[in-house]
């Protein structure tokens, strides 16, 4: 392919105007209605939402439908592996609430992660893994819902790629053919958060410990409301709809104080690879810009995320800025822990709360949680595991059956066997 | 057209020449094809608008508050095609993006993120020095991602790995396997990976990186690694009977 170098894109696109006309593609208007329109002409499989579903509104006002139950759990690979109360905390919640899902193990990584911070991948690998996954939930008629923010915005520029280049397309074709699996996208990207979102009053109905005393900043993450914006969750009553209403609508549900600071809209500093190999950023910009920003202008008892990356930078950076005497020392939990929490959740088996380095406890006796008594009832537990009784622990540990207390009304997580594909 | 633009070093003092930053100077047509490269994926043409020189796109930008670093001189390059100054910003300056994607405020439509991640994949598929320096360290993160398919462990949080995130971290490290087996979810009780990934899974995500050429891309900036990964995936898809 020869490209002419040298005349900029603005002059070209005037010369060749009728060919190639000026068009705004960040945000597809509708991109469930061409989906959509790609499953009728055969170009791909749709997976439908099935089931009772909540309609909430999205940006720019398209109605964003979101299934309740029977949902194939998208995890994401730095809440299990650095902070895994995020995400026992949202299967929790779907228990309590009664809703079935699966946990697979048929599921990897979006990868994002890794390309945001490495650029080793490509768009066709991307897209493929992606599809992959979808296809994998296709396959067990359990909807997807994705537990990352990385991820979800991810997925949601793989479908405006897949929607938009049809060469992209035949090439993912391909390799899912030789994986057995057709090219499928579902219905509506959904991200945990739109989920909790959605069942706020469902959560708030089943609440057992008062947060009115409460005082909460949100973090907005970015890769939820910045990539492919227009598919964010925005609510008129919340911040007037200038700000995503996901993770304040849930806080304001169950009664908590959400105080707003100036550098809201900021990223935490996460940066992908800046985490990982450069964190002197990241932790200044944790601390400088928002952390600490928070603390002065705020007075928060606790920042509420709803993604991997934030959850972890916000966290992890407060101790070395301490050490240098900077205004830091506040707790961090996601949407999912603080909503856990607020529905009785235990703070160590369930909400995992010692895999976190910010100081919670402060935050733990505020909501009338004996932090103390809860430790050492999940310091028996773990006796239990190292003198062999048990292997493992499970969801009726972490309702505390074994302490004589009532067990929590619990959904169900399948396991399925995926038919053999190669 | 032909290009008879001669380099701007040559008349511009204030101008970063490669010499300067440390890497070395390649001829304006090496510079063209790497051009060529990045105007040729197929997102360039939805990245790109133009420019209104507003200044909003850097007032988002956390890398802009923190490094010598412009989301607007990006943009601005690419809609001139200035060669040499991309090129420049190509080993200088696209490894200190955050990625957040705040730049996409943009009033124009433009998406400098976006065409950072394009700069950032013709930079490894080319091997470009900023790219191998960049990913100094990194490995062990590819090895990870593309062996297992989840990127970050439980076993990464080793005692000395994160000093800076507090003694927290190596509680974490001193009780991992207790922890992990103190975890509700049956998936969740690996300290290798984030989560338990079935073997048929994972020769499906080989199958991937082999016919996308994302494997091939780890040669260009790191050989050893990619021989490793290589000879795994290359065993596990003819266990399988697989010809990748």
């Amino acid at each position: 392919m020869t490209i002419p170098i040298g005349v900029p894109v603005d002059a070209r696109r005037l010369l060749n105007a009728t060919a190639e006309p000026v068009v705004d593609r960040r945000s597809l208007e509708d991109p469930r209605a061409e989906v959509l329109e790609l499953e009728r002409q055969g170009e791909l499989i749709v997976q439908k939402i099935d089931g009772e579903a909540i309609s909430v509104a999205t940006r720019y006002g398209r109605e964003k439908r979101i299934q309740k139950a029977h949902l194939w759990h998208h995890k994401s690979c730095g809440q299990c592996g650095h902070i895994p109360g995020y995400s026992t905390s949202i299967f929790w919640i779907m228990r309590k609430l009664g809703y079935d899902y699966h946990d697979p193990h048929d599921q990897t990584s979006c990868t994002a992660w890794n390309y945001y911070a490495s650029a080793t991948s490509n768009t066709a690998a991307q897209a493929a893994v992606a599809v992959r996954n979808f296809a994998a939930a296709y396959e067990t008629g359990y909807f997807p819902l994705i537990h990352c923010g990385t991820s979800y915005g991810h997925y949601k520029e793989v479908r405006e790629q897949l929607i938009r280049h049809p060469e992209l397309r035949a090439q993912v074709r391909a390799i899912m053919t030789k994986l057995g699996k057709p090219l499928v996208l579902p219905e509506e990207i959904v991200h945990y958060s739109e989920w909790v979102h959605a069942l706020r009053h469902e959560i708030a109905a089943k609440q057992v410990r008062d947060v009115s005393g409460i005082v909460v900043t949100v973090h907005p993450a970015c890769h939820y409301h910045k990539i492919v914006s227009g598919d964010a969750i925005y609510d008129p009553d919340i911040y007037g709809g200038q700000r995503t209403a996901v993770v304040t609508g849930l806080a304001e549900a169950l009664g908590a104080e959400v105080r707003s600071y100036s550098t809201w809209f900021d990223c935490c500093g996460f940066g992908f690879r800046h985490i990982l190999v450069q964190r002197d950023f990241t932790r200044s910009f944790a601390t400088l810009r928002k952390i600490e920003v928070m603390k002065e202008e705020a007075s928060p008892d606790v920042v509420l995320t709803h993604d991997t990356g934030c959850v972890t930078t916000l966290d992890k950076s407060q101790f070395a800025a301490r050490a240098h005497g900077h205004n830091a020392g506040l707790a961090v939990l996601s949407d999912a822990q603080f909503a856990a929490l607020a529905m009785g959740a235990h703070p160590y088996r369930v909400c995992q709360l010692h895999w976190h380095s910010a100081d919670y406890r402060p935050l733990l006796e505020k909501m009338g949680i004996d932090w103390e008594k809860a430790w050492a009832e999940f310091q028996s537990d773990l006796r239990r595991l190292e003198s062999g009784e048990k292997r493992y622990l499970d969801w009726d540990d972490a309702d505390g059956v074994h302490d004589g207390e009532r067990p929590a009304a619990r959904g169900t997580d399948t396991t399925i066997e995926v038919r053999d594909a190669l | 057209m032909t290009v008879t633009a001669p380099p701007q070093a040559e008349t511009d003092p204030h101008y970063k020449v490669g010499d300067v930053a440390g890497y070395t100077e390649v001829s304006y047509d090496a510079k063209v094809k790497l051009f060529e490269q990045v105007k040729g994926d197929l997102r360039f043409g939805d990245y790109l608008y133009g420019c209104y020189e507003c200044g909003i796109c850097v007032g988002a930008c956390p890398s802009a508050k923190f490094y010598d670093f412009s989301p607007r001189r990006i943009a601005q390059a690419a809609v001139r095609e200035d060669v040499e100054l991309i090129y420049q910003q190509m080993q200088e300056d696209i490894w200190e993006c955050s990625q957040c994607f705040s730049c996409l405020r943009c009033p124009r439509g433009n998406n400098p993120g976006g065409i950072i991640t394009i700069m950032r994949e013709v930079a490894v598929r080319n091997g470009l020095a900023s790219a191998k320096e960049a990913l100094v360290g990194y490995s062990r993160i590819i090895y990870k991602i593309m062996s297992t398919g989840t990127q970050v462990s439980p076993d990464m949080l080793g005692r000395d790995a994160f000093p800076d995130w507090g003694p927290e971290t190596a509680d974490v490290a001193d009780n991992l396997d207790l922890w992990r087996r103190a975890l509700p979810p049956e998936t969740m009780h690996t300290t290798s990976t984030g989560w338990s990934v079935a073997d048929r899974t994972l020769v499906e995500l080989y199958l991937i990186w082999f016919e996308t050429g994302a494997l091939d891309m780890i040669a260009q900036v790191d050989p050893s690694l990619h021989s490793i990964l290589q000879e795994l995936m290359e065993d596990r898809l003819e266990e399988e009977g697989i010809e990748p």
